[in-house]
């Protein structure tokens, strides 16, 4: 194994295509197998990097929409990838990539942007668009673990058919006890927007010192963290990701 | 072009450390504020990157790749507090 010559630092490696599904008419979840893959936290993501065959290389990160337990047998890493139609990799993975196809993959990486199972504090998930991945993949894991941590995902979208992960997301309102998702929709009539009324009334009192995530694009995120610390969060507690424009 | 944050600089520095150096904890040199290189707003493409402070938009970190090395810039932080495994 390339790894073998640096001990504890990572480096690229082969993920072989052997899934897919289409979240929604532009999100397509790639199911990879990464051999050796160490397993990974609930927020990680992993780099991507496609070379053409003049050696211009573009790298991006994504992050993992799957969870991941140690003795589960399906040992396969989703990610769920947003095609921009002005990108450079996303197209590519969207509508090109077939299985059986391999990409250079690196990581997981990040350990700031994770929820643990082994956090007891109640958990407020904002998602914003594409956002949700990282978030779907802390609801999978709490559901995998059979966490009580009671969960609140806001789930801002454009319209209901831009939702990912809906059918699954109801499944488990349904059947993961304290989880409870809202639906902010931001094209259709009525206009909403992520606000105060709404992260007050769909989110957790400060009181109750959850542990917050944000997750969508920079004008999300800032606004829903400016209103979580409005409504007396402690900054400590939210931890932000910020999703490009750019892939 | 959006900036993305301190977070996507986790696969590059995690070629360099054996630690995670996102979930470490800046203090930015210009106005003393602290937080998680996570949260850094990040800008820059694959060649270089500048990860500015969300609270005074001080440079904190720089990450320059050259085909042979890389540059790491860590001028604007005062201090790095990294936590350990299993913190």
């Amino acid at each position: 194994m390339a790894r073998a010559a640096l001990p504890g630092r990572l480096t690229w490696r082969a993920a072989t295509l052997v899934g897919e599904r289409w979240e929604t008419p532009s999100a397509r979840t790639l199911v990879l197998d990464v051999p050796d893959w160490p397993g990974h936290l609930p927020g990680q993501h992993v780099d991507v990097r496609l070379t053409a065959p003049d050696g211009y290389s573009a790298q991006r990160s994504y992050s993992i929409a799957s969870a991941w337990a140690d003795n589960a047998t399906d040992k396969t890493v989703e990610l769920t990838v947003q095609r921009l139609d002005d990108g450079e990799v996303s197209p590519y993975l969207t509508d090109t990539l077939e299985i059986g196809d391999q990409i250079e993959l690196r990581g997981p990486v990040g350990g700031w942007f994770v929820w643990r199972p082994a956090q007891e504090k109640p958990v407020l998930l904002l998602a914003g668009g594409s956002g949700v991945v990282p978030l779907m993949a802390m609801i999978r894991a709490r559901g995998a673990a059979k966490g009580k941590q009671p969960f609140r995902l806001i789930y801002s979208v454009r319209t209901p058919e831009d939702a990912c992960y809906a059918q699954e997301l109801s499944r488990r309102v349904r059947d993961d006890p304290g989880l409870d998702v809202h639906f902010v929709h931001t094209r259709v009539t009525p206009r909403k927007r992520i606000d105060v009324a709404t992260i007050n009334s769909y989110g957790w009192p400060a009181d109750f010192t959850p542990d917050c995530y944000v997750c969508g694009p920079t004008t999300f995120v800032e606004a829903a963290a400016d209103i979580l610390v409005a409504l007396g969060h402690d900054p400590k507690r939210i931890r932000t990701e910020r999703f490009g424009g750019t892939s | 072009m959006n900036p993305l944050d301190g977070n996507a600089m986790a696969g590059d520095l995690r070629e360099l450390f054996t630690v995670d150096v996102t979930a470490a904890r800046y203090t930015c040199a210009g106005c003393g504020h602290a937080e998680a290189v996570g949260a850094l707003v990040l800008w820059g493409q694959d060649m270089g990157r500048v990860g500015r402070c969300p609270h005074c938009e001080d440079v904190v970190l720089r990450v320059v790749n050259a085909p042979d090395r890389v540059f790491l810039d860590l001028h604007g932080s005062v201090r790095l507090e990294l936590p350990l495994a299993g913190s």
